[in-house]
């Protein structure tokens, strides 16, 4: 019997960093010591708790073993047993948290560097985000222009709850060179925790924390799309990721609604928020925070109004779902093709070929 | 002109003289949400200690933000209102006989719950000094509102940065059922569910008095876990997330569990957000329980039995049908209409429902709903 998900793109995959010693062996001497020097650790973040529910799904394992802390480990619990034709690799080392650029820019690349010799070069169905010192985006840039020659590296990774909404200006030069090499711009759930995870501050419980995390994505892109981004920048597309799913509908409605009142406000967006997110947003599909019944996720699906927004995610080793239940009950097969093939395809100009790109030497 | 220059002078009079519109519904609305106004500051003077006036007029309001005067986004129109709903003298909301022809009378709205709105003293930086021009705006809504106009209940607002005060102005007031609710802003400076607050749920409960949590404030805070936007449309629409904000709060930090008998209502964000935030809360909730076992009942278990969503700005997809979807989601038990007289996102209660929407269900929500929330 085949697969359910065979010959799906697993948009959303989670490398674990399993100690710093994997990293510092890409840094130069002068970080390297620095991290001897200064006594650094490691950089987790806050955000998924090493040992929370959500963080690990039942059989990753823990500790140096891992199944997500090596290629071959996620190769034999997740590509290989569900048969995935390609996985995108977003690397959540707490690079973002860091508030000192030059620090930043060199775990960054130290992450990037990692995930080129120890998964890309490992098992040709990955590919990766390139993660940036997102607090300085001119050091950005220079990542990517570094990265962007490897045709492996699909995105730019950022943190959903940086300092500054992405949408503004001083963002516009890592659009511009994602948009220039055909990279997605890809908005990861998370926080650099620089100030509170909500407009009304902080929230007691890891569970609120996580909750936030939906409405930091509705921030993100009312910026994306109050600011003219897609305007600028009209062959950009991005990505949000592990963002939740049916947040969107409601406040899309709402931002179309304030649009129509107030767009004298920001004259260059000349057409409905709708519109601009059916040409240039996607969103991940696991966590689907969705209704329990089959029934009602179709109509879900009906309010969503696109079957070319939902991209296929297992946000491996976070555990959103039950058994392999990657995709809700409730979607026609028609539909979950389109989620799992079509639509990343169509998202990823460097996975629009029929093979994926797929064996590509940097 | 620049879309950008927008006139400087509103002429009221003639932009009330336009023509009638709209055929009556028959409905005898509740509307849970209209804004009354001091024509000026000098309005809340007898009702404010000497050395608290002066303390005003010496210093100013001092809020969460840096602007002594405008907001930091500008509105869509001065002070946010309606160009007809300007008075001869005074601000929009101040001139009762105004909202009585304009709004209470044509619209045949039989109680109508007020949300005064700065400066109240609420997100006033000075404790003592917010306490009290809280008690100022009470007094003063009290004789030129309800009083004067049965019609009207009063929001009464409590200086929610200091619980303790806050709970001693709800005693002071609660007893009087020209209160309609005890009224809060979302943008606290912690999440509304947190234990300092505590002490304004357990008075309100105690006088059945229901807790209206209107958007705006000024938390301090960047207005969204992504940093400060740039435009009002941004901070217009993320309303509605800093509603989902204080909904998690209150659910998760327990405060229903504490007080079983409390009542909230979210003013203003719309409501269209809120199954979606329930079926969230309760995937989380069976993943991450362990972490808050005070919770006895699934978070939308909380919400369904606690909040009510007032229906300004109302949500406009495409297809009404998506509308009914969702308040079937919600239960139609649980929406109460409002208005938003007389801000310039204003929803007309003739015309602000689209066509076809279940007769039952309107009833429900513009006249019934309300009666068992606000003391009627």
């Amino acid at each position: 019997m085949t697969k359910p998900y065979a010959g799906a793109i697993d948009c959303d995959v989670h490398p674990h960093v399993p100690g710093i010693a994997s990293l510092t062996r890409y840094m130069s001497d002068y970080w390297r010591d620095t991290v001897a020097v200064r006594g650094i650790e490691s950089f987790e973040t806050m955000a998924y708790p090493a040992r929370s529910p959500l963080t690990l799904r039942p059989g990753v394992g823990t500790g140096a073993t891992r199944a997500d802390a090596a290629a071959d480990g996620l190769a034999r619990s997740l590509l290989d047993p569900e048969e995935l034709d390609l996985a995108i690799l977003n690397c959540l080392y707490a690079v973002q948290t860091i508030r000192d650029d030059n620090l930043a820019l060199a775990f960054a690349r130290a992450v990037n560097d990692w995930v080129r010799a120890e998964w890309l070069d490992r098992d040709p169905r990955l590919r990766a985000s390139i993660v940036v010192p997102q607090g300085a985006p001119e050091l950005a840039v220079e990542e990517i222009e570094r990265l962007a020659p490897d045709q492996r590296f699909v995105q730019v990774m950022l943190i959903a709850g940086g300092e500054h909404p992405l949408g503004k200006r001083m963002f516009w030069p890592v659009h511009a060179a994602a948009e220039r090499h055909g990279l997605v711009i890809a908005i990861h759930a998370g926080s650099s925790y620089h100030h509170a995870v909500t407009g009304s501050g902080w929230p007691s419980y890891y569970l609120e924390d996580y909750a936030a995390q939906s409405a930091i994505f509705h921030a993100q892109l009312g910026s994306l799309i109050a600011e003219g981004v897609f305007v600028k920048f009209p062959k950009l597309k991005a990505v949000l990721v592990e963002s939740g799913v049916t947040w969107l509908p409601a406040y899309l409605w709402r931002l179309a609604k304030f649009w129509r009142g107030v767009r004298n406000e920001v004259p260059w967006i000349d057409r409905s928020p709708v519109e601009i997110v059916r040409d240039h947003i996607r969103l991940t599909a696991q966590p689907f925070d969705g209704p329990g019944s089959a029934a009602d996720v179709q109509r879900f699906m009906d309010l969503l109004g696109s079957e070319d927004l939902l991209l296929f995610a297992s946000d491996f080793p976070h555990w959103q779902y039950e058994g392999n239940a990657i995709l809700p009950d409730g979607l026609s097969p028609a539909l979950r093709r389109k989620i799992m093939i079509d639509n990343p395809r169509a998202t990823y100009p460097r996975l629009a070929r029929s093979d994926g790109g797929a064996h590509v030497a940097p | 002109m620049s879309p950008l220059d927008a006139p400087a002078t509103i002429d009221a009079p003639a932009a009330r003289s336009g023509p009638r519109r709209l055929q009556a519904t028959g409905l005898a609305y509740i509307d849970g949400d209209i804004h009354p106004a001091v024509k000026s500051m000098t309005d809340l003077k007898p009702y404010l200690p000497r050395a608290w006036w002066d303390t005003l007029e010496t210093y100013g309001i001092r809020r969460r933000h840096g602007s002594a005067t405008v907001e930091p986004y500008p509105k869509a129109a001065p002070l946010a209102c309606r160009r007809d709903a300007w008075p001869d003298d005074g601000r929009p909301g101040s001139d009762l006989a105004l909202m009585q022809e304009q709004h209470l009378d044509h619209y045949g709205i039989a109680h109508g719950i007020l949300g005064p709105l700065g400066p109240t003293g609420q997100g006033e930086l000075n404790l003592d000094l917010s306490a009290a021009l809280c008690r100022a705006t009470n007094d003063w809504q009290r004789d030129a509102f309800t009083r004067r106009e049965k019609r009207l209940k009063g929001g009464l607002v409590v200086p929610y940065e200091d619980g303790r005060a806050s709970a001693e102005e709800i005693e002071r007031c609660g007893a009087d059922l020209d209160f309609g609710q005890v009224f809060m802003l979302t943008r606290s400076q912690e999440p509304l569910g947190n234990r300092r607050y505590w002490p304004i749920y357990e008075a309100a409960a105690s006088f059945n008095l229901p807790i209206g949590i209107h958007v705006f404030g000024t938390s301090g805070h960047p207005t969204t876990g992504a940093g400060w936007p740039s435009y009002y449309i941004e901070e217009g629409a993320g309303h509605s997330t800093s509603c989902q904000t204080v909904v998690t709060s209150l659910v998760i930090e327990g405060v229903f569990e504490r007080f079983p008998g409390l009542k909230v209502v979210m003013i203003e964000g719309g409501f269209a957000w809120l199954p979606m935030l329930a079926w969230r809360l309760d995937k989380l909730f069976e993943r991450l329980r362990s972490e808050v076992p005070h919770l006895k009942r699934r978070p939308s278990e909380y919400i369904r039995e606690h909040i009510w969503v007032t229906t300004q700005p109302m949500e406009e997809p495409d297809d009404r049908r998506d509308l009914f979807q969702v308040i079937d989601w919600i239960g139609v038990d649980r929406l109460l209409f409002a208005s938003d007289y007389p801000h310039w996102d204003f929803d007309d209660p003739f015309r602000a429902f689209p066509a076809g929407m279940d007769k039952t269900a309107l009833r429900r929500i513009c006249e019934e709903n309300g009666k068992g929330v606000f003391r009627l």
